[in-house]
């Protein structure tokens, strides 16, 4: 906890707010581009870095007011968006390395002093991630025969909601050995849906495995909720691949034939991504800390 | 629902689902001290957020849709 909080009494109300770094960036390719709150986006420069930025105000993005910001998803998305463009926008014609969402300085002169200061941990990143692009495989079971409609697993919210459907069936007068049965009926179930868990699990390893032999790396990223992706089926991988350029051809191609091979398993793909996934190389093939 | 983007063309950032994008932003990139306390603290603003996320769904289901 280094940063030197904002003063309030700043004098001009303004703040600089960071998207990324770039390299050898040519100083007309931000012509045009729109920031964050609708900002133009300009470029500072130290030697052959260039740090995208625009001037924000500190009553939106000081830190107090971010602090509530970041709780309002509308705010959080159009913030995202705006982020991802810039950095996107950059990314088609220079190496960039994105920065945190969020991250903001006093003035012009801090952030051509951290160009400075950092200069040689930009040159690092920017060295793993040029000429290469990050790709997003998501991997998905259609529900079937076995697959409880409950069986959402893999969810990041807790099911905190009472449930709200019809009411149980009504319960018959219990025969004699109905409760044997109800258990032994209950443990099938369960069995069942462990033998579907385990078998998801082990097909979404292999279609990781499979991927991860194209890539230069990989990294795991947290199971989404069912209820923000609005995807139905369970969430088996969600993963992100860093590829040369010239082995998206081929990683595309394979994701391809493995969603083929595969019947019940539905494979969604986005991408080019820019490589926020592949910043911090500890993180690569490691699964995120939920 | 499949979000493929063009390298050809400028990407249609509109189409990008935002949980793919907020898998990204809140958990990765350059992690840089600015000058914001905020900004340093990488885990609590994937908490805070993911805050707003459940929020925002949990109301929704209790309103219903519009």
């Amino acid at each position: 906890m280094t940063g030197t909080p904002l003063a309030d009494d700043r004098r001009d109300g303004t703040a600089v707010y960071l998207y990324g770094v770039a390299r050898d960036l040519d100083p007309t390719a931000l012509r045009g581009a729109s920031g964050v709150a609708g900002t133009p986006v300009r470029g500072i420069t130290a030697a052959r870095l260039t740090a995208l930025v625009s001037t924000v105000r500190l009553d939106e993005y000081g830190e107090g007011a971010l602090r509530a910001n970041l709780e309002d998803l509308t705010w959080l998305e159009s913030t995202a968006r705006a982020h991802h463009a810039v950095v996107a926008h950059a990314a088609h014609t220079a190496p960039t390395a994105p920065v945190r969402i969020a991250t903001i300085y006093r003035d012009d002169t801090r952030v051509a002093e951290v160009l400075t200061t950092q200069g040689t941990r930009f040159d690092d990143v920017l060295d793993r991630i040029t000429g290469r692009t990050e790709w997003g495989v998501k991997a998905y079971t259609t529900p079937g025969p076995g697959t409880g409609p409950e069986d959402t697993g893999g969810g990041l919210a807790p099911n905190a909601e009472p449930p709200t459907g019809p009411n149980p069936a009504p319960t018959p007068d219990p025969a004699p050995g109905a409760g044997a049965a109800y258990l032994r009926r209950r443990r099938r179930e369960r069995d069942t849906r462990e033998d579907a868990a385990r078998r998801d699990a082990e097909r979404a390893a292999d279609v990781h495995a499979e991927l991860a032999d194209h890539a230069v790396a990989s990294r795991h990223h947290s199971p989404q909720d069912p209820r923000l992706s609005g995807r139905p089926g369970v969430q088996i991988l969600n993963a992100a691949y860093l590829l040369d350029d010239d082995q998206t051809a081929g990683f595309l191609a394979v994701t391809r034939t493995a969603g083929e091979r595969l019947p019940g398993v539905d494979l969604e793909v986005t991408g080019p991504w820019p490589p926020y996934s592949f910043i911090d190389p500890v993180d690569s093939t490691e699964p995120q800390d939920r | 629902m499949t979000a493929t983007l063009d390298h050809a063309t400028d990407a249609p950032v509109q189409r990008i689902a935002l949980v793919d994008l907020l898998d990204r932003l809140l958990a990765g990139g350059v992690v840089i001290t600015g000058d914001l306390v905020i900004s340093i603290a990488g885990v609590d603003l994937v908490r805070v957020s993911l805050r707003a996320l459940i929020t925002t769904i949990h109301d929704e289901l209790q309103e219903g849709p519009p």
